[in-house]
């Protein structure tokens, strides 16, 4: 077809899937599935997520043009499929992950290196039917060659100086300069897509919202909306409003702590301490409202589980002013401070162009010119009842992720005003409804763009699901960012993207 | 300045740091059974701790950094967050031990200088939590490394962790 076809008219007449909501499934035989391929280099479709569930392989796409979201699916037999990896870049780790835990082979993946699987597992291959055996040694992982003169290599760890998540940053520098930066991660693999296969609702919807302790009420959503999609149900109108409320506060928690992380990294750690105490009011507001500082569990399929009391809303009112106000004065500050800002102007650049080609979207697209929010894109609600705006930074350096934060802090304090304001009565929970079928969700972490896809028994159980966290697009570019900038200004980097670990270790 | 004005209010306004919880009672008869022997007098009432995430989700690393803000200020009781483990006593140890970390937890251990001491902060490094069975952890820190102290809770709140690292001083230091 080629040209300027839609996602919708290119899939248009293969076979769908009956029960796949709220996006269709399409069935692709191998020759639909090359002309995908070649399609896709052509067009400007996004790709939103690529995973397996028995011997099918998933691609789900996203047209920007008019927000067509569809998941096209190629049935393996042979335990092999086209590799999406020369068209779309950001496939090449998801189909290395792929390829350890099933056993699927991408053909044409042009990386020949395990990803989650270090070689420590008693298993090999623990999705597939049957499993494969324990590998006799550990993964002897090579690392991309760098040739040149006088150059030297830093291998950091998995376990590093702070208190961060684990894995392996193994720098090639000229002096002071990176020339090359290569992550191996995988160290926080836990095994969740097999944990969750089998279980009830209730013990699958604590381990989604364990997949980033720092997302969990993002992803607890996901699950939420995905198990709503496939179970054909849907939350009451006033666990949509909390939902959102919850995930708002989120967003500002984890904002205000990477706004302060940031300048600590670049020597300015009076921003941290002031950061880390209006976080802590955010937090023990959840507390106090919710029951949970982190707001762990809070959402669950069908609803949520506490409700806001008319105290609670005051004390969400009052947080919000106090941090607008302080907010300010760190703003200012931060704006006001030439030293501070000689670290962050210029450091770390992602060019738009890049972040387009790796699909990458949250704080780290929309500082690099990329719109994209699941909040509008989607427009789950309550969202599509709420007035905000998507900012975005042309210039993509740390600086501007430390904007794009900002900007986002004060469209989320908007927010919440609004969610106040507007907060309809009614129920919590409504029953979730003992079928099968399979749903999918796109959902707005404070990271970005959650993709949660899951299959159902009749019995109401998780055959299936597969998380795609937001930093598997943006963990690839944070590469290319530190080229060229000295070794010091790693952390800085580093901290201005803060991919999450887990969420993409699975 | 803005900046000036800002360090001038927090002078003024004094810390935003609250009052210390007391030694948590769980956490000192859990210790008492293992540490009556250690000596006391060594450490001078103060621990370097070093953590260690060793497949967390990131929720206890969050409660971590809430612990050393200004608010709980760790610092004040000589406890401190020290990046290598040759300087470190305590090892605190988040997640359940995937065994993609298991050897780097066994040599962040075995970098540390004796005496010392391994704390299990979380529900997941005390049993494996919710990960339990997966082919892919190993179901609590106990599995790999000597533990002293576990601090339960999904994540444990500051105030927990804090008396749980107050009895370690108190019983250690
Ligand atoms: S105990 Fe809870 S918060 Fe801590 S790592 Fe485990 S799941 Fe995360």
């Amino acid at each position: 077809m080629l040209g300027n076809t839609t996602l919708t008219e290119f899939l248009d007449g293969l076979r769908t899937v009956p029960q796949h909501q709220p996006w269709p499934r399409h069935l692709l035989d191998e020759r639909a599935w090359m002309d995908l391929l070649h399609q896709l280099a052509e067009s400007d479709w996004t790709l939103l997520g690529l995973w397996a569930d028995g011997g099918e392989v998933h691609a789900a796409l996203r047209d920007e043009e008019d927000g067509a979201v569809a998941v096209a699916s190629l049935s393996c037999p042979e335990r092999k499929y086209p590799s999406l990896s020369e068209v779309r870049p950001g496939a090449i780790r998801l189909e290395r992950a792929l390829r350890d835990l099933w056993g699927i082979t991408p053909v044409g993946l042009s990386d020949p290196r395990p990803w989650l699987d270090h070689g420590r597992w008693p298993v090999s291959r623990p999705l597939a039917l049957p499993r494969g055996p324990a590998p006799e040694t550990p993964v002897d992982y090579p690392f991309l060659p760098v040739e040149g003169e006088a150059l030297h290599i830093i291998p950091v760890g998995p376990v590093h100086a702070g208190v961060i998540e684990p894995g392996h940053f193994r720098f090639t520098c000229s002096g002071e300069s990176v020339v090359r930066l290569e992550a191996r991660l995988g160290y926080t693999h836990k095994g969740v897509e097999e944990l969750m296969a089998g279980k009830p609702l209730a013990e699958a919807a604590k381990l989604a919202a364990r997949l980033s302790g720092d997302s969990t009420v993002a992803y607890s959503l996901a699950f939420a909306r995905a198990v709503e999609a496939a179970t054909a149900s849907e939350a009451p109108p006033r666990a949509h409003w909390l939902r959102a409320l919850m995930a708002e506060l989120e967003r500002i928690a984890n904002h205000l702590l990477d706004v302060g992380g940031v300048c600590n990294d670049a020597a300015f750690p009076v921003m941290l301490a002031h950061c880390t105490t209006l976080r802590e009011e955010v937090l023990r507001a959840n507390a106090a409202c919710f029951g949970h500082r982190l707001l762990m569990d809070r959402i669950l399929p069908g609803g949520v589980s506490h409700d806001l009391t008319r105290e609670g809303g005051a004390t969400l009112r009052k947080l919000c002013a106090t941090l607008a106000q302080r907010l300010n004065i760190l703003v200012d500050i931060y704006d006001d401070l030439p030293s501070l800002q000689d670290r962050t102007v210029g450091t770390g650049i992602v060019r738009p162009a890049l972040a387009r080609r790796f699909g990458a979207g949250g704080v780290v697209g929309r500082a690099s010119m990329q719109g994209g929010d699941a909040r509008k894109a989607v427009a789950y609600p309550p969202y599509d009842e709420l007035d905000f705006a998507v900012p975005t930074q042309p210039l993509g350096d740390v600086n501007a992720r430390i904007w794009q934060r900002i900007e986002e802090l004060r469209e989320s304090l908007s927010l919440v005003n609004q969610l106040m304001d507007g907060m309809p009565g009614g129920p919590l929970t409504r029953p979730i409804p003992t079928r099968g079928g399979e749903g999918m969700a796109l959902v707005e972490g404070f990271r970005g763009e959650i993709l949660l896809w899951l299959r159902l028994s009749e019995a109401g159980k998780v055959v299936r699901c597969h998380p795609r966290d937001p930093s598997w697009f943006q963990w690839p570019l944070l590469e290319a960012a530190i080229e060229n900038n000295i070794v010091a200004d790693f952390p800085l980097c580093n901290k201005s993207f803060n991919c999450s670990y887990s969420g993409v270790d699975l | 300045m803005r900046l000036v004005r800002l360090l001038l209010q927090t002078l003024l306004k004094g810390p935003v740091t609250q009052a210390p919880p007391p030694a948590d009672a769980d956490s000192l008869a859990q210790l008492a059974a293992t540490l009556s022997a250690r000596s006391r007098d060594t450490l001078g009432r103060s621990l370097a701790i070093r953590a260690l995430d060793a497949g967390s989700c990131n929720g206890c690393e969050l409660e971590i950094q809430a612990v050393c803000g200004p608010v709980y200020d760790l610092e004040r009781y000589g406890l401190k967050v020290v990046a290598s483990p040759r300087h470190a006593d305590v090892l605190l140890v988040t997640g359940p031990v995937t065994r993609n970390m298991a050897l780097a937890a066994v040599r962040t251990y075995e970098a540390m200088a004796a005496p010392k001491w391994v704390v299990a902060m979380g529900d997941c490094a005390r049993d494996g939590g919710c990960f339990a069975g997966s082919y892919a952890v190993m179901n609590g820190v106990q599995e790999l490394l000597p533990v002293d102290l576990v601090i339960p809770g999904c994540p444990p709140e500051p105030e927990k962790l804090l008396s749980g690292l107050l009895a370690l001083l108190e019983t250690v230091a």
